[in-house]
């Protein structure tokens, strides 16, 4: 069913068509060998940046095509469907690049947004640290200002296109003291001095993403790059939350979507006791409970995203929801998409082995999925205050 | 006895030989010559073609040879190609003419048709000559292979064909006089500089013209398996084809490519390995003598055009039957 | 500014034909159109020349019915950037000669180019001869069955053709036509600004009085081949079929099949 049941512009079908028109031709053939191997897919890159899928985020006054998270949920949506991993080497520069669209100054939107748009460069999105995971506010990663320089130092991990990005935005603490009124963004281009990449991380699942260490040693970072200002870079990572959950809750909805296809088409296929396994009531439901659960976390996720794009003040709360929800279902429809498939299912030969272990991390990152329930019911907590004044 | 029409063949060589589809085509039009009492004659352009070659040219059909040597007609340079060709033609104002469906014939004769002003059908895969008017009546597949179409030349001559090379045997019987004559080469300015041929080492046997293909596709699952491949194709003195999936991955290179985006054949005997059979790939191969199919999957398309399918494992067949072919 | 010219055709979609099972004909209604598959190629290679170059302009050409237009929009959204459309009653019935006559014709409007470019053959034809037939009424050299290009720049060309038995090292100076292989490159994905492009796009329509076309030259009458009939071909029918698992002696049972036929 997916994005055709919802009136899309012309526009945004044309983007779709494009997204799918990759995913089935380019990403579908490697995706099970970049898989084994962990190799990021340079290729893909290129044919995205070609086919301006970077452009779409971007302003048009940078070059881009001023359109904004609905669109580059649909986009994630398709490329998910084929590939949750590959789909991160778009998604992921988006969500690098929120900073820089909502707290940028005009010179820096000038200077980092074009190369962006054009995938000439991929952007990367840095706040985890070893002490700093759902505690975002623990950054231990130090900034210190030095002339028109601030000096950098400490590590990052588990940096999704960390390696492959030109451009980092990183959140680090000019003041340890001051807590998280300490925290502060910069963009950090790939050749500064002083910045390197660490060890690259082995994982269950979205295996073609590049998910690495970054270390700071001493690395001077012109102050021109810092965004918003000094100790607001809690509000920019957070306000970036808000604007990229749901491009995590688009990707988990496309893989679901994915091993929902797969699951179906060979419930039609398979034949035991001398008819499709499709006829069996007990797979039967378990096919329509995924195609229900689907349609539900769509609905969601495209609401979240148009809410988003709206700076509805209620778009963290939808976004956390959306996120939530369509990763759980996509955890849920994968898992039942193996068991679908049964021994099959557990092959490599066949896709959704990779598909159950990539929709794993959609569970995870960007805020786990308790963190997000935090989120929701923190909010509801406004909410109440809200229906006590009526 | 005057002969009433004349038929030409436009020779091709390679070296100082003479490719077979010369002589095919020799065979072929001494055959339709008698039927409306044309001269046969065989132009050869080339350098130091071997004698033995050009006496051959008799033996299969031709009344008169026309041999235009020039060190410039080494290489396959159109333009020189062209220039004593078209003069040729010119002065002899022959009925017919004829060329293999090479890659020299499709390149050249398309050329030849516009500077003298004659009809062409290419990639003919029968000939025969009208009855009434004694027009040439071509034949010729279409849409890969799915229609035929039969065409003919009214009034502008000669009327040309390029033929499919194997499509028509040589004939040795035919014994006529040794008549050779040279014709000078005419001198002129290149705009195409040849500046080296390179043989493809992996490209033993050529698939266009292979009596046999022994062929791969996504079922060999890596490059190093299409070693079976190769393996059984040289048991077999076959050359070695693929399907679009094994060289869009890489296995193989695509010279090798059987089908639409491909090398069209037409061998005594094609095993597709490992090969679905798509339509693409069919119409590239589904005018092979025999086929034999070799897949796992019961269902796929190539077992509908296959005369002897075998469904299994690949990797326990195939060198199963290079053991017991030879 | 420099100038390429790609000549392309619009097809039936071989992959999507069907044969009648009781008339044993082609079915051609409902047949999605496609740009030929080779001429995907020598489009691809117009744009990454005009990539490499800069300041270059890429004109796509076809000959055919209005719904051909498609064709060329598409061309568009690949980075081509405009295109014209030659349709005319007159132009029906052409064969190669009269077609490549009408495309020579067309160039000669446009005035300057640079590169002209088309597939090795269409896959509804596969007669490969209206490449060499336009540079040869345009008296430019062609190459066919190009495989690969070394270099190429303004007036200058070093590629390789594909024969037999590898392939041939050639240089052109001047003006020149390539027919390409599908080795040559991989062709893009549309973008999306040239999908738009491509919407927007005012595609012209020459007729054979825009051109200057001879009327002795065009169509029916001015094409020199006929065709008397056309059929279609025996259907091939599927034969034995065994499995392997089921039967052992499977390979021994081939190569006496083999032997039987004579074939080896």
């Amino acid at each position: 069913m997916m994005s055709s049941k919802y009136d899309l512009t012309d526009e945004q079908k044309e983007l779709v068509a494009i997204a799918r028109e990759i995913a089935e031709k380019k990403i579908k053939p490697i995706r099970a060998e970049l898989d084994e191997t962990q190799e990021f897919p340079y290729d893909i890159v290129k044919i995205f940046g070609q086919s301006d899928l970077y452009r779409v985020f971007v302003p048009s006054e940078y070059e881009g095509l001023g359109m904004g998270v609905y669109e580059s949920s649909l986009i994630t949506e398709e490329l998910s469907r084929v590939c949750g991993g590959i789909a991160l080497a778009y998604a992921g520069s988006l969500l690098g690049t929120f900073p820089i669209l909502l707290f940028g100054n005009e010179e820096q939107k000038k200077r980092f947004l074009p190369p962006i748009a054009s995938g000439e460069k991929l952007a990367a999105f840095c706040l985890t640290e070893p002490e700093a995971g759902s505690d975002a506010s623990n950054v231990r990663t130090t900034a210190k200002k030095e002339g028109d320089y601030y000096i950098l130092n400490g590590t990052k991990q588990w940096i999704t296109n960390g390696g492959v990005a030109g451009l980092y935005s990183v959140f680090a603490n000019i003041d340890i003291s001051r807590g998280i009124r300490g925290i502060t963004a910069f963009v950090v281009d790939r050749d500064t001095p002083g910045f390197s990449i660490g060890k690259k991380e082995n994982k269950l699942g979205i295996r073609a993403s590049n998910t690495t260490e970054l270390i700071f040693n001493n690395c001077k970072v012109p102050a021109a790059n810092m965004l918003a200002k000094e100790g607001q870079g809690f509000k920019v990572a957070m306000k970036t939350f808000d604007m990229s959950r749901p491009g995590v809750a688009a990707q988990a909805l496309g893989i679901a979507q994915g091993a929902y296809e797969e699951a179906l088409k060979y419930a039609h296929e398979r034949k035991q006791f001398g008819q499709t396994i499709y006829s069996f009531q007990a797979v039967r439901f378990m096919i329509a409970d995924m195609a229900m659960k689907i349609e539900a976390a769509r609905a969601l996720v495209y609401q979240s995203a148009k809410l988003a794009d709206a700076k509805d003040p209620d778009s963290g709360p939808y976004s956390a929801m959306a996120k939530a929800f369509a990763s759980d279902v996509a955890m849920e429809v994968t898992v039942n998409a193996v068991q679908v498939l049964a021994g099959y299912g557990y092959m490599k030969e066949y896709p959704v082995e990779k598909m159950m272990r990539d929709a794993k991390i959609t569970q995870i990152y960007e805020g786990t999925n308790q963190i997000q329930r935090e989120v929701i019911a923190t909010h509801l907590t406004k909410e109440l205050s809200r229906l006590e004044k009526k | 006895m005057g002969f009433e029409k004349k038929i030409v063949i436009i020779g091709e060589t390679r070296g100082c030989k003479i490719h077979h589809v010369t002589y095919e085509l020799t065979s072929k039009a001494a055959e339709l010559a008698g039927k409306i009492n044309a001269e046969v004659v065989t132009l050869v352009c080339g350098h130091e073609i071997e004698k033995g070659d050009l006496e051959r040219l008799f033996k299969t059909g031709a009344h008169r040879a026309v041999v235009v040597d020039s060190p410039e007609l080494v290489l396959v340079n159109d333009d020189h190609y062209l220039r004593d060709i078209a003069d040729f033609i010119k002065s002899e104002k022959p009925d017919m003419a004829l060329a293999g469906a090479t890659p020299f014939g499709r390149a050249l004769v398309p050329k030849l048709a516009i500077t003298i002003d004659a009809g062409l059908t290419a990639d003919c895969t029968e000939l025969g000559i009208e009855e009434g008017t004694g027009l040439l009546l071509q034949t010729r597949p279409a849409f890969g292979g799915n229609l035929m179409a039969t065409i003919k030349t009214p009034e502008k001559r000669p009327q040309m064909s390029t033929v499919r090379p194997k499509v028509f045997k040589i004939n040795e019987t035919y014994g006529n006089p040794v008549n050779i004559v040279k014709k000078d080469h005419i001198p002129g300015k290149s705009r195409i500089k040849m500046l080296q041929t390179v043989k493809d080492l992996e490209q033993v046997i050529n698939i266009a013209e292979a009596d046999i293909i022994v062929s791969g596709g996504r079922g060999l699952g890596s490059k190093e398996n299409f070693a079976l491949i190769f393996e059984l194709a040289s048991k077999l003195n076959a050359a070695v084809g693929a399907s679009r999936a094994a060289v869009d991955a890489g296995w193989i290179a695509y010279s090798h490519q059987v089908g639409q985006t491909g090398t069209t054949v037409s061998p005594k005997l094609y095993i597709a390995v490992g090969i679905s059979g798509m339509i693409q790939h069919q119409v590239g191969m589904k005018s092979a003598d025999c086929i034999v199919a070799i897949n796992k999957d019961p269902d796929a398309p190539i077992f509908n055009i296959a005369d002897f399918g075998i469904v299994g494992d690949l990797f326990d067949i195939v060198p199963k039957l290079s053991k017991i072919m030879e | 500014m420099k100038k390429v010219i790609v000549f392309i055709k619009q097809v039936p979609d071989t992959s999507e034909l069907k044969i009648d099972p009781v008339t044993n004909t082609m079915i051609r209604e409902g047949v999605p159109s496609i740009i030929n598959p080779f001429d995907m190629y020598a489009i691809e290679e117009a744009v990454r020349i005009k990539e490499k170059w800069g300041d270059t302009e890429v004109t796509v050409i076809t000959m055919g019915p209005p719904q051909a237009d498609a064709a060329l929009r598409e061309a568009i959204s690949m980075g081509c950037d405009n295109a014209v459309l030659l349709s005319d009653r007159k132009f029906a019935a052409s064969d190669t000669w009269a077609t490549s006559y009408v495309l020579s014709k067309a160039v000669g409007k446009i005035g300057e180019y640079d590169v002209l470019l088309a597939g090795k053959q269409a896959t509804d034809g596969d007669t490969a001869q209206v490449g060499p037939g336009i540079a040869t009424w345009l008296g430019i050299p062609c190459i066919t069955y190009v495989n690969n290009i070394e270099e190429i720049k303004p007036g200058y060309v070093k590629l390789h053709r594909m024969h037999d038995e590898g392939y041939d090292v050639i240089e052109i100076e001047g003006k020149f036509l390539l027919t390409v292989l599908k080795e040559l490159n991989e062709p893009r994905i549309a973008s999306f600004r040239g999908k738009m492009n491509a919407k927007k796009a005012e595609i012209p329509v020459w007729t054979a009085e825009d051109i200057g076309a001879d009327p002795a030259k065009i169509g029916f009458m001015g094409s020199p081949t006929r065709v008397v009939k056309a059929f279609s071909p025996p259907v091939k029918q599927g034969g034995i079929k065994i499995s392997a698992e089921e039967d052992p002696s499977v390979p021994e049972k081939l190569k006496s099949y083999l032997r039987e036929k004579l074939i080896i």
